[in-house]
């Protein structure tokens, strides 16, 4: 298995504190329904009105990393990477969090918005990392030179439910427009994700409830990826999920004659309690 | 933007056959040291494509920092290669990891489509009517 301790960390899937500060970073506590939850880890240094801040679905995404900080530095990825890197809050925390590996670690970070990549370049600066950064849609000049190289793909998708049209809308509103159940954009993802994950590699994606994680998680799987929830966060507004995929040799159409929606393939979801429980 | 990115870039403009290699034109460069790791080197060196890495150095007016034809691996990751001043895997980290172009630009070499690299963020977006 691929995943070092999906079973114990699967078992309590509701939050995933990641306890104590990381070392050195300022911390930023945020209240929300009346509990302290893990926010910021690092100050953000560098900001712009078309940009998208760092708001829950940052901070769950980074608290998810944080939560597999000890798998992800047994893996030691060679190259970590992220699509739609906004103002660089999470590439940045991640090369913070790995920076004690020794094993030389890159970064690559995309955005399709300008202002983004170079908040994104900023923020990595100010925090004494690097990772190169790239305008572009998803991941398109790489996939073809990066094909199967990437050991980290980390996505906050735009994932709001949204006319199609706001997609395609200059600035701030495309940061998280997602069209239909906010699922064009995060379509258009995985499958060019696919091609640049290594055959170790892992994706962390951010989705809501909206979103139908569980056809998102049943899409994957029928192209052999096997997947996890690392954290589950319920906002005052959205039921925020950070899903975790990894391939997996016995996941996939090619494993099972059955339907993959039958009760077998799910079962085999480490999550399917707390699916029902959730929502 | 580093030489490594520059080796996993392609232009996917219309019209485009591989889009690859960018020709690099850099207007400006610096350099920034950071550990060698020969683990790291030696696990990439089978992706990059080392010609198109060679043509990055000499488009950066580097001609002597890499040699036309790849060195054999014995001599890269010789014993204590690392430690050696201007060995074949010093050369090839500096210039993967250390050269960071700050302007200029990725010339598609199918169709001269010009991508700029501006504070050095390459921007490799299309227009609608070049998809
Ligand atoms: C919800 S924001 C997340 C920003 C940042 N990663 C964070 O977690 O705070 C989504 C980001 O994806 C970018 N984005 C949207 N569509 C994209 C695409 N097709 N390719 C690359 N990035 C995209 C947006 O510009 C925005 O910065």
């Amino acid at each position: 298995m691929a995943d070092g301790d999906g079973a114990a960390a699967s078992g309590k899937l509701t939050e995933h504190s990641a306890s104590g500060a990381e070392k050195g970073l300022p911390r930023r506590g945020k209240s929300l329904s009346g509990r302290t939850l893990n926010t910021a880890q690092i100050p953000l240094v560098a900001s712009h009105p078309e940009v998208y801040e760092p708001c829950d679905d940052s901070f769950a995404l980074v608290d998810a990393l944080l939560s597999d900080k000890a798998q992800l530095l047994t893996l030691q990825p060679r190259l970590c990477m992220e699509v739609g890197c906004g103002s660089g809050y999470v590439i940045t925390s991640l090369a913070i969090m790995l920076r004690q590996l020794a094993s030389g670690t890159q970064y690559l970070a995309t955005d399709i918005n300008k202002h983004a990549a170079e908040t994104t370049q900023a923020t990595l600066e100010a925090h004494g990392v690097h990772a190169d950064v790239i305008v572009t849609d998803i991941v398109s000049g790489l996939e073809k030179h990066l094909a199967g190289m990437v050991d980290v793909v980390v996505i906050n998708p735009p994932y709001v439910p949204t006319p199609e049209e706001e997609i395609r809308c200059k600035g701030i509103a495309s940061s998280w427009a997602g069209g239909l159940n906010g699922r064009q954009v995060i379509d258009r993802i995985l499958p060019a994700v696919r091609e640049i994950l290594s055959e170790r590699g892992w994706l962390y994606m951010v989705a809501l409830e909206d979103n139908d994680p569980l056809d998102i998680c049943h899409l994957m799987s029928e192209m052999g990826y096997a997947s996890r929830v690392v954290l589950k966060r319920c906002t005052e507004e959205e039921s925020l999920f950070v899903l975790k995929f990894w391939r997996d040799p016995h996941t996939g159409t090619s494993a099972s004659p059955k339907s993959p929606k039958s009760e077998s393939w799910f079962s085999q979801l480490p999550f399917k309690s707390l699916w029902h429980k959730g929502s | 933007m580093r030489l490594l990115t520059h080796n996993m870039l392609a232009s996917n403009v219309r019209g485009a056959t591989t889009g690859y290699p960018l020709k690099l034109e850099a207007a400006k460069w610096v350099t920034k040291e950071v550990d060698l790791n020969a683990d790291f080197i030696r696990g990439l060196l089978p992706k990059i494509d080392w010609r198109a890495l060679v043509a990055a150095t000499r488009a950066l007016g580097l001609p002597e920092l890499l040699p036309e034809e790849q060195p054999p691996e014995e001599e890269i990751f010789a014993e204590g290669a690392a430690d050696v001043e201007g060995s074949a895997i010093r050369r090839i980290h500096h210039a993967l990891l250390e050269i960071h172009v700050q302007e200029g630009s990725l010339v598609c070499p199918d169709t001269s489509r010009c991508f700029p690299i501006d504070k050095g963020i390459p921007n490799m977006m299309l227009h609608e009517d070049e998809v």
